[in-house]
């Protein structure tokens, strides 16, 4: 049996000063992180692990006067397990480890909660009024990432993660997509396409995240034990503002991986090339031209998603108890029935769907061509985290987008941690003991307690350190040094 | 909305009343709802489209 299939999200969002066309993105970026109001704790965060140039946190020029003597710290780790700070040029939220897909989905979009509170601080702390939006590209040539990892086993060999997860990240694309006016990176032009990234996916494997991105990212960095676990960095992925095709986006991926590990995908649905499928896929608004399959033959990207379909809902039936799973099949069945019929109808589940509706019905009413400014502004508009903005959220509180989380479970999630991982022991230390965190890292926590040395907590079993395991524990403790105790007894 | 647009919207809706079927009744809903939006993110559009989109650059990313 797969290992259970402990998910995340990470996302780097763009970041814009009003007022300031030649802002510093990392000042404005530490700004927002560091103005955060909600329960957190700043933290070193030990980058042993990550890649060098990774830091990349130039302290420029103009600092807007106010970058406290903290201002060094860019990262947190918040109350709710994720983590927010600056990665590049932007500022991140990586949500914390959950559960299951429509959980994860959830984190994700208190994602946006947090982000927003940050803007409005940093905003009032500068004097200026900042936005941030996501989305993953400026249209003109520079994107950013919004990353899924899921945990595999150490057992899986790499080879067939790569032999049958390719065709799927590039045909998933009909539903993972937020939709983009116009092409980028040299692509042939488009009036609009199905997603933000896939102009700027060059290679089929490889390590690289900031350039020639590939589709199957290579990075090894299990955050858990490296002899038990792998996590799969999934980099091809739009960031989504619908709560439905995230939730879609994350369940059918995780079913996916899951069945692999079970030897239950019984065919590679090897395409020719990957790389110029993943362009067609996100280019063909028809989702009808025959994508080459390697060895001859051709078939469309709504007939490849079907066969996985028709895989994975088996593979539900025969060995996954859960509802969660049963409603990720029923989201997905609807959604290729309806892009192969009728795809103007999921307006209410697919980002790119909205805002294409949108933007037609702009064109229809104003005589605007595709390439009008007016319509590139909209683009971006759409993924303002202002509700007052946002034009998701204009579509989302008339009931014109479907809504899988209620406002009050959004910022129940902005602040407390889901409770099936270890995420929740993380989030459950920033709030009761903020004083005594002084570092951490997603496999482990550490203390100063006041003594000699400090108090490291290994983290390394994504699932241990839940509320089951160590509510009562938490409940209980008098103060940091008291919990150390009772984890040691 | 500007006489224009109006004009445009009326003689869409004008042209909807024509036709009398289930569907093309489900369609105008659809119309009207989208013509309500359109009128509604009006309120909350960036001022000056050009200079947003110009402004809007994000180097640096993953």
């Amino acid at each position: 049996m797969a290992l259970h299939k402990v998910l995340g999200t990470e996302t780097e969002y763009g970041i814009v000063v009003r007022g300031d066309p030649g802002f510093n993105p990392a000042v404005a970026s530490s700004l927002v992180v560091n103005s955060y109001p909600g329960q957190r704790v700043k933290v070193q965060w030990s980058y042993e692990e990550e890649s060098p140039g990774r830091d990349a946190r130039g302290f420029g020029h103009d600092t807007y006067g106010l970058i406290d003597p903290e201002g060094a710290v860019v990262n947190s780790v918040l109350s709710n397990g994720a983590r927010l700070y600056v990665d590049h040029a932007h500022p991140e939220y990586s949500g914390p480890e959950t559960y299951d897909p429509r959980e994860a989905a959830l984190f994700d979009k208190a994602g946006e909660l947090v982000m927003h509170r940050a803007a409005l601080a940093a905003g009032e702390a500068a004097g200026r009024h900042i936005s941030l939006y996501k989305n993953n590209s400026d249209g003109k040539g520079n994107s950013y990432g919004a990353h899924e990892n899921y945990l595999l086993s150490r057992e899986t060999p790499f080879a067939d993660i790569i032999r049958y997860g390719m065709t799927f990240m590039v045909t998933r694309q009909v539903f993972t997509g937020s939709g983009k006016v116009g092409k980028e990176n040299d692509r042939p032009d488009i009036e609009f396409q199905i997603t933000q990234r896939a102009d700027f996916f060059e290679e089929e494997v490889g390590l690289e995240t900031t350039l020639k991105r590939p589709i199957i990212n290579t990075r090894d960095e299990p955050h858990g034990d490296p002899a038990q676990y792998r996590r799969l960095h999934v980099i091809i992925g739009d960031a989504n503002l619908s709560e439905y095709q995230n939730f879609l986006k994350l369940g059918s991926t995780a079913l996916l991986l899951a069945a692999l590990e079970d030897g239950a995908i019984p065919d590679s649905l090897d395409l020719a090339d990957p790389v110029e499928s993943c362009w067609q896929v996100s280019h063909d608004l028809t989702m009808g031209r025959p994508l080459e399959l390697d060895g001859g033959g051709t078939a469309t990207v709504l007939e490849i998603q079907g066969r996985y379909l028709e895989w994975l809902s088996k593979y539900v039936e025969k060995e996954l108890d859960d509802p969660v799973w049963d409603q990720v099949i029923a989201e997905w069945e609807r959604t290729l029935t309806l892009l192969g019929s009728e795809p103007d109808k999921l307006a209410d589940t697919l980002d790119w769907v909205a805002k294409k509706r949108l933007f037609e019905g702009y064109i229809a009413r104003d005589g605007l061509s595709w390439t009008n400014s007016k319509l590139r502004a909209l683009d971006l508009q759409y993924h303002d985290v202002d509700p007052a903005k946002s034009l998701y959220d204009r579509l989302a509180s008339r009931g014109s987008m479907r809504r899988l989380f209620t406002d009050e479970e959004i910022a129940h999630a902005a602040a407390n941690p889901p409770t099936r991982t270890r995420a929740y022991f993380r989030g459950r230390c920033v709030s009761e003991f903020p004083g005594s965190l002084v570092a951490a890292n997603w496999d482990s926590l550490v203390f100063d307690i006041g003594e000699s040395h400090l108090k490291r907590v290994p983290m390394m079993e994504p699932l241990r350190g839940d509320a089951a395991l160590v509510a009562d524990l938490l409940d209980n403790a008098e103060d940091a040094a008291d919990l150390l105790r009772r984890l040691e007894g | 909305m500007s006489d224009r647009e109006r004009g445009q919207a009326d003689g869409r809706r004008q042209q909807r009343d024509e036709d009398q079927s289930a569907e093309a009744v489900e369609t105008e809903a659809d119309l009207d709802a989208l013509d309500d939006l359109l009128d509604e993110i009006d309120e909350v559009l960036e001022e000056n489209a050009e200079e947003f989109v110009k402004n809007y650059v994000q180097k640096g990313g993953q």
